[in-house]
């Protein structure tokens, strides 16, 4: 699994560099998430632009993810595919995280607020 | 044995209503990676029937949940296991008949996959289950039998219909 991070002021952003995330690497995904957050700020934005699959194997390490965040952490998602989109708005699982187009939108939103 | 699940009305499988012309085979060893290689086939194989992109993408869901429960769930104990895909193109959509050799289904039907409640803490946010939903959403006429040791799950893709 190869996830690689840039930390900017108050957001660390996590790329997916595989274009996948199924039941071959699910677990693998979650551990190394966790490893992420446990050591970000108080924001994580998770980059999906290159992942053009995901399967319920993939959500559920994305949820665990989710859970695995510090009190006060949040989890955010950026640049989902039409697939992976589709699969977050069957299992209406769209509605529990916050979804962003792009990550240049989330980082230009969060600097825009502050 | 008297079969099991709600095709056991039917007494052959060699009976199919669809024409077998243009039907694509492909036998996989039941493991993760070929699973993988499997989806990438059969997507690759397809393309001369011009799906669109949200056709591929509905189809990639049900295949990848069907096949990654066989993995799972069926062989779990069998990790030598095969899988056996079989697909033709009918007016109504896409026909699937997908066999292996390994454990029943819990209680000879296939999970009911109802839509998770995610009004809750993120605490208690669900880890599973979405596949069978993903698959009861997306696929229809869904049919499930164990037959002489043998999983035999048929259902139709509603898609790259004759128009």
């Amino acid at each position: 699994m190869k996830l690689t991070h840039q930390d900017f002021d108050d957001v660390r952003v996590v790329c997916v560099g595989e274009n996948r995330i199924d039941a071959a690497c699910a677990i693998q995904f979650k551990d190394e998430m966790r490893a992420l957050s446990d050591s970000g700020p108080a924001r994580i934005l998770l980059d999906l632009q290159n992942v053009e699959f995901l399967d319920s194997s993939g959500l559920g390490a994305v949820v665990a993810a989710l859970k695995a965040v510090r009190h006060g952490q949040r989890l955010e998602l950026a640049a989902l595919h039409p697939t992976v989109q589709r699969v977050f708005h069957l299992t209406r699982m769209d509605t529990v995280f916050t979804i962003h187009t792009s990550v240049a939108t989330a980082v230009e939103g969060i600097a825009n607020a502050s | 044995m008297r079969p099991e699940g709600n095709l056991a009305h039917q007494n052959s499988w060699e009976v199919c209503p669809q024409p077998k012309e243009h039907e694509l085979r492909l036998i996989l060893p039941a493991t993760d990676a070929a699973v993988r290689r499997g989806l990438q086939t059969i997507k690759h194989g397809l393309e001369p029937n011009g799906l669109a992109a949200d056709e591929v993408a509905s189809l990639e869901i049900v295949l990848a949940e069907i096949l990654n429960n066989i993995v799972e769930h069926a062989y779990a104990d069998h990790p030598e296991g095969l899988i056996d895909i079989r697909l033709s193109q009918a007016d109504d959509g896409l026909h699937f008949l997908i066999s292996d050799r390994g454990n029943m289904m819990p209680g000879g039907e296939p999970p009911l996959g109802l839509q998770a409640n995610l009004n809750c803490d993120i605490a208690d946010l669900p880890e599973g289950g979405f596949g069978w939903f993903l698959i009861r959403e997306l696929a229809h006429e869904l049919r499930y039998a164990h037959v002489d040791g043998e999983n035999k799950l048929s259902f139709r893709m509603a898609i790259g219909q004759k128009r």
